[in-house]
């Protein structure tokens, strides 16, 4: 599947997720299924929260203890396979990176869009952050229904 | 005629050329970057996508920050480094003496040392109609966007989902063009899959398994005819259909650019593994011309982060052996040695590896 279109299996997609209830605050998932030399994930996490060992090759690997669910990872991540989430009681959180201009803005209405690209409903766009340091990848706060926690992966402008 | 000689002349300004010439100048050698094109960089100049590999090779910066960087690692050493831009090397010659042509005037150039840093092109497409207005290489695509600021159309086709297929993909979304397909003769997925899902999740296809059989339009490209492939990548009859397009984009690879070597015979080997043709060369990147060494894509098509490391350590060796030994050699020689063998250890890095082991019939000799 991931390897003739580009989505992995909900298998796959789960066992990156943590245990039922570590999520009552945000955790990073690592999307990065495949062996490729890349590391920026690791080294730019400030509470050493990711690990990919000697070998450059190897999948990172979230250690949920240690991650306070920052977001550094999440725009630092070249292959944008990183996003957090975090499970409220009525709904979910996610940071997810974004690069399309404009971005969108605090307060607005977006569509919420699976790794299929299929649009699956509609989210509420809760912070929007970009500063220098995050050159160019915005980091953006979404609220999301909580039967897409293993759907969700980005947001569309509602056109 | 008087003829200007410099101890060391590095062909090619991208990444592998900067950063030898950087390592050249810390031993004390002094050198002459030959650049072709109007700016320094290479294929980096183009490339806005944050980078791969380690945070040492500086993964996770965008490729055209790293060509800052390296330039202005040269441009500080503004005594040791001289740099020659719109200048192609045309003829290289026995007794180290090379042609160089800027504008309409030739020039020759002597040298004790030469590091050949030229990169790679773009391979073609057969199929009907290639030459149609419309049909652009990824190269050219990139050129034109992100270094002009022009766009090839409004829609487009990319063929080839290699990592630079998938990238120059995204860069086309981003910049409001809509990617109606990206077109995979093989069974599955070329590039990486961090890439792929990405544009997946924009809505972006990628169809493994097609290919485009031909071309169609009066004077410029109005559609292409796609067909399925079989497992022996032959079209299967009866599969076609078309896609309107205004623009189609290929990149189905790179192949290293070694013709200035092929000219003075130093000797040369097929290995697809590396990209198509490359020189024989030996644990000091030295090819089978005494004095000629080479670093980067030209020795086989990777990435900027392992030129970047080939070009530090030819650096380092052709300044040992022009008597300029660096006062760390040792420490970085195993550094740079040990960095190349880590990005080269997983799926990917192990085509590059199996192509040097075919090359030399031994590890590591790139
Ligand atoms: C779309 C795309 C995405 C990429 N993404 C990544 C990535 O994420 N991570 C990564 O590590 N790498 C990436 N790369 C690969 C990387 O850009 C190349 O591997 C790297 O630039 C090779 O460096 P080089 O110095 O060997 O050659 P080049 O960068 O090609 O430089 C060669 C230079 O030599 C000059 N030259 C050639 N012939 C002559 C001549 N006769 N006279 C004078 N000058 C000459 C050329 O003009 C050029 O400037 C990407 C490449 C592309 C195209
Ligand atoms: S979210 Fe922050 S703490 Fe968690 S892994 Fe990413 S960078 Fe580290
Ligand atoms: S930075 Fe992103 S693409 Fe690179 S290894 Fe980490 S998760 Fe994978």
């Amino acid at each position: 599947m991931l390897n003739k279109t580009g989505v992995p299996t909900l298998e796959e997609i789960k066992s990156r997720f943590p245990k039922k209830g570590l999520l009552i605050k945000h955790k990073a998932i690592t999307e990065c299924y495949e062996e490729i030399p890349c590391n920026p994930c690791a080294t730019s996490c400030p509470f050493n929260a990711i690990h990919i060992g000697e070998d450059i090759n190897t999948p990172p690997k979230v250690d949920f203890n240690n991650c306070v669910g920052c977001g550094i990872c999440v725009y630092s991540c070249p292959g944008l396979a990183i996003f957090t989430v975090e499970e409220h009681s009525d709904h979910l959180r996610f940071k997810i990176p974004f690069e399309f201009v404009p971005y969108p803005k605090q307060g607005e209405t977006w569509h919420g869009v699976n790794r299929n690209g299929d649009i699956i409903t509609n989210v509420d766009i809760l912070k929007v952050s970009i500063t220098e340091k995050y050159d160019k990848t915005a980091l953006i706060e979404v609220k999301v229904d909580k039967e897409f926690i293993h759907d969700f992966v980005t947001i569309r402008r509602i056109t | 005629m008087f003829m200007k000689h410099f101890r060391l002349i590095i062909i090619g300004g991208g990444p592998a050329g900067l950063s030898a010439a950087k390592i050249a100048a810390e031993s004390g050698v002094k050198s002459l970057i030959i650049e072709r094109d109007f700016k320094l960089g290479g294929q980096l100049v183009k490339q806005t996508h944050m980078f791969f590999g380690s945070e040492k090779q500086y993964a996770k910066t965008r490729g055209i920050n790293i060509a800052k960087i390296l330039i202005n690692d040269v441009e500080q050493n503004i005594n040791m480094i001289t740099v020659m831009k719109n200048t192609t090397v045309v003829g290289l010659y026995e007794d180290n003496v090379l042609t160089v042509l800027q504008g309409e005037t030739y020039t020759k150039i002597s040298f004790d040392s030469l590091v050949v840093a030229t990169g790679a092109s773009e391979k073609f497409l057969a199929f009907e109609n290639n030459d149609l207005p419309g049909i652009y290489g990824a190269g050219a695509v990139q050129t034109l966007m992100n270094v002009h600021g022009v766009l090839p159309g409004e829609k487009v086709v990319m063929i080839g989902s290699g990592n630079i297929g998938l990238i120059v993909s995204y860069q086309l979304l981003q910049a409001g063009v809509n990617v109606l397909k990206v077109l995979e003769a093989a069974p599955t997925i070329g590039g990486y899959k961090v890439h792929a899902s990405k544009l997946k999740r924009l809505g972006v296809d990628i169809l493994t398994n097609h290919s485009i059989k031909k071309a169609i339009g009066k004077d410029k490209l109005e559609k292409i005819l796609v067909s399925e492939l079989d497992d022996k990548w032959e079209f299967i009859e009866g599969s076609e259909f078309e896609i309107e397009t205004d623009a189609l984009c290929i990149s189905v690879g790179l192949s290293p650019m070694g013709n200035l070597l092929s000219m003075i015979g130093a000797e040369m080997k097929y290995i697809s593994k590396l990209g198509g043709l490359v020189p024989v060369i030996d644990h000091h990147h030295e090819t089978t011309i005494k004095n000629i060494y080479v670093a980067g894509d030209v020795c086989g098509v990777e990435e900027a982060s392992s030129a970047i490391v080939e070009g530090y350590l030819t650096g380092l060796l052709v300044s040992e052996r022009l008597g300029f030994r660096h006062k760390d050699f040792d420490n970085l020689y195993d550094d740079y040695n040990s960095q190349l063998d880590n990005l080269r250890s997983g799926p990917f890095g192990v085509r590059t590896l199996e192509g040097l082991q075919e090359l030399r019939g031994e590890r590591n000799v790139k």
